[in-house]
């Protein structure tokens, strides 16, 4: 038997009401530590500087086939610092938050910036357009979880998981994990500021058929505060289901059909779109997006846009990675682009204004102009419904697409059976501008959420 | 053992620590029943410099440095790791880590160095990162930026990134091993971007090793690579639509070897065959490939990306056969793995860093040359395609099926090459896909030295290498139905 009921581990999570001062204690510490590298890079002759510093701590812990399988205790912590000599830039970091570190550190990054060339982009973000509004984003939940109860939340959603079909046969076991932490980051134009936040996820993965029948999938919750989590019973039901769902999948013949992306992989198309308006391959020449500004890039329902002070959302922040203040906005209204997604330094390089979007975007929000899940097969009618999507093959450049896929036949928007070993393929600027509709089946879990998006016409390449 | 102790004095001394602090540790985490159990130490030094816009635009150096420690009982694995090289800091990982398993007995180890003969090492136990001076480094970058414009007028934006990392590694082991490994890593990457009548498109040559950067200036391949970037792009200018459907696939030396590392590769790492979730489980001895096709992972070559002295569990890396005329022969493993199944250890057991418990990963894996001439194989073939370069690749382990993304690729007609068509993705099933060699060239080569593989969130190097080999059914994903 497991040895599980004998586990002794104590979070180094603070139980108490004590824990939100002695965080913002934490905090204050870490300032003072950002605020001396500042000080540090201005006494060795940097112009200007910015520093950030970070700490995370959790807990990992796995059951696997009803026994215990990983118990891991995470403690991560780390310093950066920028230092500008004018138009020139270095950086350096470490994980040694020691004195004499820290002036080595600054020593690192001061040498590099030597070296670099004059970038006459090059710099901290314009004084004004850095944060001053600080704004409670409800992002830190410490989930008071020690390392026995993780493990019975991973045992509950793996039992439920094996219990859902006799079909069920094998499992990668199901994981629980917590992690919080605290960010700082400073610049030499006073801006100073730290955030906490915490992270949880519970994570299912199970087996079906034998030998060249067998198949796997999983399913996962992630939340920053545990109460939002989806239940673990449901996690692993819907692991289960989906990996049934996927026995005695095959390939169908090479054609050209409709393709529903449910919203699991609907998020990749859109992760895709933020790359090829994203400013540093705009400035790159790296997009097939160039030049698209207020023009029409997709169908005049599509509608993108960002919300950064969404409370308790995945990508909230209400400073950006380089300080500057994040703002609600368009990206995408009736189809055209209204905005790229630049940092300061992309936005000089373009002859922009940053858009507070250094380090990524933060929520993007798409809206559903059609139905439910069930509406959107009969949307689809005949054609492929994605579940799964394999490989990189996205050409960031030309806009080319072409990856592996498994998912199901759809007739008459009715499942007909699992499709395995085939590709997609065609070129994202006609698959953008060829929506036809997108579900409210929206999927919450992330930094970006969609709901399943329907192509009119992909090549499908089979047997 | 001049690398045992240097690393002694790098990780231990210069902390104040010592192998009598070692041993507490270990000590600690023997106090419970445990299989074994482990302490890593690591300190590695890292830096990048980029290049963009004919400018060099960043530049980083970081260090970062830490313990992981481990108990294994059976199947469970409990893991913690410090930043804080202190032995209080140990001491308490290691409390946390045995909490996992019941109490019980007191262990207490002594820690030697590994009783196994020093073999000759496999790379220089010297810092890349001081190997040149930092305004040379500069200066490489520089040339290659002019050599690129030079090449070809059409050249808009050329991006050139060089990096090294310089790791030392110290192993106790609860068997009373104690190991060390100084590894040095370099890599160098050219990307243009050419433009003609508004078409863009990319182009992308890069290399490495467990070297120091006086490897870019041998056979001078920096320079080789910014002409290769440079020609890739100017074909991908060029290529028309892919093919779609299911057709005879001929792969060149080299780097497309990535078909190997997602179709069988991961499928043979002991973790997924001891839990019976690969869709290689429980096929040992029988028929999974052509018998023109004998596959290996060798950890133990020298200077190559995905080499190491000894694996990150202390064990030296060596050369295991995995598929041998067709037939499935080994599985790639760690300890925990390795003594589960009742198999030996193949120096199998990696890991990203000190912060992440170790696993089965793969070396440099490729498959050993056949008879044919390249030229030879695409002649025989009347219709298909020729992929010569590949982006990444991906699988799913318990379906076996793979993808791999070609960058370059040409149509094969009448048993020529006809002409260049646009990166597409290669589907397939990784136990029948080697069923399907037909012919075997006698180019094998190994990879640039560019490989990074991705396994339950952690990344290491790894090579890759093949000869040209012809496949007779692989499904291309390409746009022309």
């Amino acid at each position: 038997m497991a040895a599980r009921a004998l586990i002794f581990y104590r979070d180094s999570i603070l139980q108490n009401q004590n824990q939100i001062n002695q965080y913002q204690d934490r905090i204050n510490e870490f300032k003072a530590i950002v605020q001396q590298l500042l000080d540090e890079a201005a006494r060795q002759g940097a112009s200007a500087a910015e520093a950030a510093l970070s700490v995370d701590n959790g807990l990992t812990a796995s059951v696997r086939l009803g026994e215990v399988e990983t118990v891991e205790h995470h403690c991560d912590q780390g310093l950066g610092v920028t230092v500008f000599f004018g138009r020139q830039k270095g950086s350096a970091s470490t994980n040694d938050l020691s004195p004499a570190s820290l002036a080595d550190t600054v020593r690192a990054a001061c040498s590099i910036a030597r070296h670099t060339s004059g970038d006459e982009y090059a710099g901290l973000p314009e004084a004004e357009d850095l944060a001053t509004e600080c704004v409670e984003l409800d992002l830190y939940h410490p989930w008071q979880v020690d390392a026995e109860q993780a493990l019975q939340v991973a045992k509950e959603c793996e039992d439920a998981a094996l219990a859902f079909s006799a079909e069920i046969n094998n499992s990668e076991g199901a994981t629980v994990n917590s992690h919080h932490g605290v960010r700082v980051f400073g610049n030499s134009l006073g801006f100073l500021q730290g955030l906490h936040s915490s992270r949880h996820s519970i994570s299912c993965a199970v087996l079906a058929g034998a030998g060249d029948r067998m198949q796997r999938d999983f399913w996962y919750a992630v939340a920053r505060d545990p109460e939002r989590l989806q239940a673990a019973r449901e996690i692993g039901e819907k692991a289960a289901a989906r990996t049934v769902a996927r026995l005695d999948a095959r390939s169908i013949g090479t054609r050209q059909c409709p393709v529903l992306f449910a919203p699991e992989t609907a998020v990749s198309l859109i992760g895709a779109f933020i790359g090829a308006v994203s400013g540093g391959n705009l400035y790159r020449k790296a997009s097939f997006l160039l030049d698209a500004l207020d023009k029409q890039i997709f169908p005049d329902f599509v509608r993108i846009d960002e919300q950064p002070l969404l409370p308790g959302g995945m990508g909230s922040a209400w400073f950006d990675a380089e300080g500057v203040a994040t703002r609600a906005r368009d990206l995408v209204s009736g189809g055209v682009l209204r905005s790229y997604v630049l940092s300061s330094y992309s936005a000089r390089k373009l002859g922009l204004r940053t858009t507070g979007n250094a380090g990524g975007v933060h929520n993007l929000m798409v809206a559903a102009n059609g139905p439910d899940f069930a509406g959107m097969l009969r949307l689809l009618g005949t054609g492929l419904l994605v579940t799964e999507l394999m490989g990189q093959g996205v050409n960031r450049v030309t806009g080319d697409y072409s990856r592996g896929a498994s998912g199901f036949w759809v007739e008459n928007g009715e499942i007909q059976f699992p499709v395995e070993e085939i590709t997609i393929a065609g070129n994202l600027k006609t698959m953008f501008q060829q929506i036809t509709a997108i579900g409210e089946d929206i999927d919450y879990r992330g930094n970006i959420r969609v709901g399943s998006i329907l192509v009119e016409r992909m090549a499908v390449a089979g047997n | 053992m001049p690398i045992l102790n240097q690393v002694k004095q790098n990780i231990l001394h210069g902390r104040q620590l010592d192998t009598a602090d070692v041993e507490r540790v270990m000590a600690s985490l023997l106090s419970a029943p445990v299989d074994f159990a482990d302490i890593y130490f690591q300190c590695s030094h890292f830096e990048s410099w980029s290049l963009e816009g004919g400018l060099i635009k960043e530049g980083n150096f970081s260090i970062e440095q830490g313990a992981g420690v481990r108990v294994v009982s059976g199947e469970k694995t409990g893991f913690a790791y410090s930043d804080i090289l202190e032995l209080p800091q140990l001491l308490a990982a290691a409390e946390n880590v045995k909490a996992i398993v019941r109490h019980g007995q007191n262990g207490r180890v002594k820690v030697s160095s590994f009783a196994a003969p020093e073999r000759q090492a496999l790379y220089a136990a010297a810092n890349p990162l001081l190997s040149l001076p930092d305004q040379e480094k500069i200066e490489l970058m520089l040339r290659l930026d002019r050599e690129a414009r030079r090449l070809d007028p059409r050249v808009e934006e050329v991006m050139v990134s060089l990096s090294a990392v310089y790791e030392q590694v110290l192993i106790a082991d609860s068997d009373g091993g104690l190991a060390a490994d100084i590894r040095p890593l370099v890599r160098l990457n050219v990307s243009v971007i050419m433009q003609e009548n508004g078409r863009r498109e990319q182009g992308s040559m890069g290399g490495g090793a467990r070297a120091d950067y006086g490897f870019f200036f041998e056979e001078d391949r920096a320079m080789d690579y910014a002409a290769e970037a440079v020609r890739q792009a100017s074909v991908n200018l060029q290529a028309g639509e892919a093919p779609a459907g299911n057709m005879v696939v001929v792969l060149g030396p080299g780097w497309p070897g990535i078909l190997l590392h997602e179709a069988i590769g991961h499928g043979l790492e002991g973790d997924f065959n001891r839990k019976g979730t690969s869709a290689f489980s429980g096929r040992i001895g029988e028929r999974v490939a052509s018998p023109l096709c004998t596959v290996v992972d060798d950890g133990a070559l020298p200077g190559r990306r995905g080499s190491l002295n000894i694996d990150d569990e202390g064990a030296p890396t060596r050369r295991t056969v995995l598929i041998e005329n067709g037939v499935l022969k080994n599985y790639m493993q760690d300890k925990l793995n390795a003594r589960l199944m009742g198999l030996p250890q193949t120096g199998n057991g990696r890991r990203e860093s000190y912060a992440h418990a170790p696993m089965p990963r793969m070396t440099n894996t490729y498959m050993l040359p056949g008879e044919h001439a390249p030229e030879e194989i695409l002649a025989s073939v009347q219709k298909g395609l020729y992929a010569s370069n590949f982006g990444g690749g991906q699988v799913d382990i318990t379906s076996g099926k793979f993808v791999f993304s070609a960058s370059e690729a040409y149509l094969i007609e009448n048993g020529k090459i006809t002409r260049p068509v646009k990166g597409a993705t290669l589907i397939g099933n990784g136990p029948d896909v080697l069923t399907k060699v037909s012919m075997v060239g006698n180019d094998m080569r190994l990879d640039s030295g560019v490989g990074t593989c991705g396994k339950d969130g952690q990344s290491v190097p790894v090579g890759v290498g093949q000869p040209t080999l012809r496949i007779d059914g692989l499904t291309v994903g390409g746009t022309s139905v």
